[in-house]
């Protein structure tokens, strides 16, 4: 499988006026062609923050990204979306990159039909007229699941409901069918029935265009059956990498192990007690040259409060930053 | 060397109490980043001990007519001198003294009218707001009705109807202007009633009371000084217009909108007549603007949250 | 959103009686309205005269509801000063006020929208340091003063405008210029403030994540949602112009309904002040009914909406 987008190296900061965030402190990873790839980690990880710095779409004052490549991969070769100027970055996103977001709610305008909302990606990036937009927007509207396209397209937000909404960003996000799409949360705002739609929607979407699929959650439970490889963030890093029955079988970090150990399993019939993982996220304006899960972590020692452990391969193709894994025995 | 055991539970916030000291360094902090405010502060500061120390930084009493010596220029133009710095008014009484009385006027106009209008806006605000339904919408009603009313024609009105005196001025803006502050507290106990943290600790089974002291009230003082503030300087300003048309406070009183009133006869000849009042209001508008934006800024809760 | 018109209406309905009833109350504030509108000379035997005349001796609840009914259908009495029915008087100085208000709300927009929008796109510019500079000005600066100095400046010792009167066309440019600072000043506030609240929303970073140029996303997504709570407040402030020139018609001598009120209240003719602050009242109302639903009419959520 061929790569189609490399991340080296992120850092991005936010200079704010109660210090500066360190919210992505050097991650690392690769998306194949037409792979899943799920991000998992609590608010305030860096997960969201390191895909929409990949995209761009990080305010700038206060925010910055300060290093690393993230090459994307095309006919044209690789091209680094962080070095790219705004005019080709506008090319990139929603041409090549697609992004849907959290809360349909508000990342809808309000005072814009929905369809119109969709067309305008569609003759920026295809360069057709509008009434051809029209006639792929109806079709994209129908591909998503709304039903009476042709009325849906005059709708407005507020007139429909929160899965609709969400079904119209995913079709925003497709509609000039990139090579990517990155989701970020999608179904955190939504009704756990709704859910299971979309989550549905997005396998028949993936399985028709083939597009390779970032999905960043903080729900464990919906990886499983969706995703292909899993990279588990704390702290603006990444601590665990590996593909998703792997993870499962045999998760070595002790913040996968504590995740999973919270996580309600109905396989397993013996009645246990939910773990959960005491204490709470670091504080991200204090630098910190140590593992950034130490404060939290049971099996800290000494060596990892010295030295920030580097992703290093345990088995083929799953990575652990951790040196309680590779000193003491995981 | 032994490995050290860690608690899971220690990170790295560490408990600080915030000192008293901490507070006023995080206050500098805070006005040195924006200096406007800090200009503001100290224009307002200005006035007030313009005001208060008037009878020591000037001699002169603005009452004291000297009729030889009437509308004299200020010193730095021909004919001018330095004993009356801003000239002299048609009756001969020294502007500059006069200006610096005239602070008292719309000082005391200002504090003790927002004063009165914070108390009964809050208090009726308050009640509307905590009580809801019914309550709410039958003080809410006629509020909106006296909001939605063209202020300056009533206050005119009113003005025009009760005469001249200072206590009437006081109480004219204080009642008319309770609206405003009713209107502010009850949207800010809406606001704060509905939010989880109270509704929470009612259902814990704290009493109103309780409540209202330990969750209501520290939330409502960081708007309505805000507002406070804005609504002093507008104070200020109202005062001047009505006694520019003869509606404020006996002629004989100096304040600076009789100051404009008078010297609108004589604006063609006697330019200053008219100047150092207005460049008075206008200072100590643009002190109380510049302190209350700053005000509006730090208060926000936003920032609130990061001071605990 | 007929709902929603009907419902702006019946308050605007509402609130015209709360400003009749205050109106009627507020000249028996201190108790006895004779005495408010005679000079203090007055014998006895004239201001018992005086009193049969206009009815003050009745109940006053009859006075009220006589008040009402003659309200109904336009009759506020007639003014003590001109011994004619008010309610023309004060209408046939309408236009003027129009007129002033109008041009003043044309400057003020061409002044603070711009400035506001360059100041909420880039905050922090020197323009938009401008703005908020002006901003400050236009809040603090007394309007009767700037009136005084400008006419000293620009009337008298330029001679380029007149100093009073409304005879010529460009009469109206320093009446209409003061009336427009602080309105000017509000309006380039709520602008700048508006159009940093739009560009921090979800809906903004959705559009950029479309690949959508800058332009487009100025015109088509933020200006457009800035433009709707902007329309309402514009006709806000149009309420305030036509209500507060007071001082401004006063001391340019402009023929509208500010000067006539506090001609008025020299003469203490207060049928005649009752007449203007109702039908100012009565003006503004309706200008706030006007935008209301010039809102509606913009904003799809409550154009479509339940």
């Amino acid at each position: 499988m061929a790569v189609i987008l490399e991340v080296k190296d992120l850092v991005t900061k936010f200079y704010t006026l109660d210090g500066v965030v360190n919210a992505v402190n050097g991650v690392s990873f690769t998306l194949d062609e037409g792979e899943t790839l799920a991000v998992v980690g609590e608010s305030g990880s860096g997960k969201s923050v390191s895909m929409m710095s990949v995209m761009g779409l990080i305010s700038s004052p206060p925010g910055k990204v300060e290093g690393g490549e993230a090459l994307f991969y095309t006919s044209q070769g690789a091209r680094d979306l962080l070095k790219l100027s705004p005019n080709e970055m506008n090319e990139v996103r929603g041409g090549q990159i697609g992004f849907v977001f959290q809360d349909p709610q508000t990342s809808l305008n309000p005072i814009l039909k929905v369809g119109e909302q969709i067309s305008e990606s569609l003759m920026k990036h295809l360069g057709i007229n509008a009434r051809d937009a029209r006639l792929r927007t109806l079709e994209l509207l129908a591909e998503v699941g709304i039903s009476d396209p042709e009325l849906r397209y005059d709708a407005y937000p507020f007139q429909m409901s929160g899965g609709m909404r969400q079904r119209v960003m995913i079709a925003i996000a497709v509609a000039c069918t990139p090579r990517i799409v990155i989701a970020d949360e999608p179904t955190t705002a939504l009704d756990v029935t709704i859910q299971a739609q979309i989550v549905n929607l997005f396998k028949q979407l993936r399985a028709k265009m083939g597009v390779a699929t970032i999905w960043i959650t903080h729900d464990l439970g919906l990886v499983a059956g969706l995703a292909d490889r899993v990279l588990v963030m704390y702290g603006g890093k990444i601590m665990e990498a590996a593909p998703v029955d792997l993870l499962y079988d045999n998760p070595c970090h002790p913040y996968t192990i504590g995740l999973l150990g919270a996580l309600p399993r109905l396989d397993i019939h013996e009645a246990k007690r939910l773990v959960s993982i005491d204490g709470a996220p670091p504080d991200a304006t204090i630098p910190i040259n140590h593992c950034p899960f130490a404060w939290r972590c049971t099996h800290a020692f000494e060596h990892c409060w010295n030295e920030n452990p580097a992703l290093t391969n345990v088995e083929e193709a799953h990575q652990v930053a951790c040196f309680h894994v590779f000193e003491k025995g995981g | 060397m032994a490995s050290k055991t860690f608690s899971p539970k220690a990170d790295n916030r560490l408990e600080v109490k915030t000192t008293f000291k901490d507070r006023l360094a995080f206050l500098a902090r805070l006005l040195w980043r924006d200096k406007g405010g800090t200009i503001g502060l100290i224009m307002f500061f200005i006035v007030v001990f313009a005001a208060v120390f008037a009878p020591v930084i000037t001699a002169r009493d603005p009452l004291d007519q000297d009729l030889i010596n009437s509308k004299m220029p200020p010193a730095w133009e021909e004919d001018g001198s330095w004993e009356q710095p801003f000239g002299t008014d048609s009756l001969g009484r020294d502007m500059f003294s006069r200006i610096l009385y005239g602070a008292r006027v719309s000082l005391t106009v200002g504090f003790f009218g927002v004063l009165i209008a914070a108390t009964l806006g809050l208090v009726i605000g308050a009640i509307a707001g905590y009580f809801g339904g019914r309550v709410d919408s039958l003080i809410m009603g006629p509020i909106n009705l006296i909001l939605a009313m063209p202020y300056l024609l009533f206050v005119v009105f009113i003005a025009a109807i009760l005469g001249r005196s200072l206590l009437n001025v006081i109480l004219i803006f204080g009642i008319t202007d309770s609206p405003i502050f009713a209107r502010v507290a009850r949207g800010e106990v809406l606001r704060i009633r509905e939010s989880a943290y109270v509704e929470s600790a009612i259902s814990a089974g704290a009493r109103s009371g309780r409540v209202i002291f330990d969750h209501i009230i520290p939330n409502l003082i960081g708007p309505l000084i805000t507002l406070a503030t804005f609504e002093m300087s507008a104070m200020i300003f109202y005062e001047a217009g009505l006694g520019f048309l003869g509606l404020s406070v006996p002629p004989d009183v100096p304040s600076w909108g009789n100051m404009l009133a008078e010297g609108r006869k004589y604006l063609v000849n006697d330019h200053w007549l008219t100047t150092f009042p207005g460049l008075a209001i206008m200072f100590t508008s643009m002190g109380m603007n510049l302190a209350g934006d700053w005000l509006r800024d730090v208060l926000d809760p936003r920032l609130r949250r990061s001071r605990k | 959103m007929l709902r929603y018109f009907v419902s702006k209406l019946l308050i605007s309905v509402v609130l015209l009686l709360g400003v009749l009833t205050l109106a009627f109350f507020m000249l028996r504030m201190t108790g006895d309205p004779v005495a408010l509108m005679m000079s203090r000379d007055a014998s006895p035997e004239e201001m018992e005269a005086f009193r049969e005349l206009m009815g003050f001796n009745r109940p006053v609840s009859v006075q009220f509801l006589d008040f009402l009914s003659k309200a109904a259908v336009g009759n506020f009495g007639n003014s003590l000063h001109y011994g004619m029915p008010a309610l023309p008087l004060v209408m046939e100085r309408l236009p003027a006020t129009v007129q002033l208000a109008v041009i003043g709300l044309l400057m003020a927009i061409l002044i603070g929208v711009p400035l506001g929008l360059t100041g909420g796109l880039n905050p922090g510019s020197p323009l938009d340091s401008l703005g908020r500079f002006w901003g400050l000005l236009g809040q603090s600066v007394p309007s009767f003063w700037l009136a005084l100095l400008l006419i000293l400046v620009f009337a008298v010792r330029l001679r380029w405008f007149p100093s009073f009167g409304a005879d010529q066309a460009k009469s109206v440019v320093l009446p209409a210029f003061v009336l427009s600072l602080a309105v000017s000043s509000q309006i380039l506030r709520m602008t700048r403030s508006t159009v940093l609240e739009v560009r921090g929303e979800d809906f903004v970073r959705t559009a950029r994540s479309k690949g959508l140029n800058q332009a487009t996303i100025y015109l088509k997504h933020i200006l457009r949602n800035v433009a709707i709570p902007l329309v309402s407040v514009i006709g806000v402030q149009f309420g305030y112009m036509l209500g507060g020139s007071i001082y401004i018609e006063t001391i340019f001598a402009w023929p509208g309904m500010g000067q006539l009120l506090s001609q008025a209240i020299g003469w203490r003719d207060f049928p005649l002040v009752q007449a203007l602050a109702i039908f100012t009242s009565v003006v503004v109302l309706a200008l706030n009914l006007a935008t209301d639903l010039a809102y509606a009419l913009l904003d799809p959520r409550i154009r479509y909406g339940k």
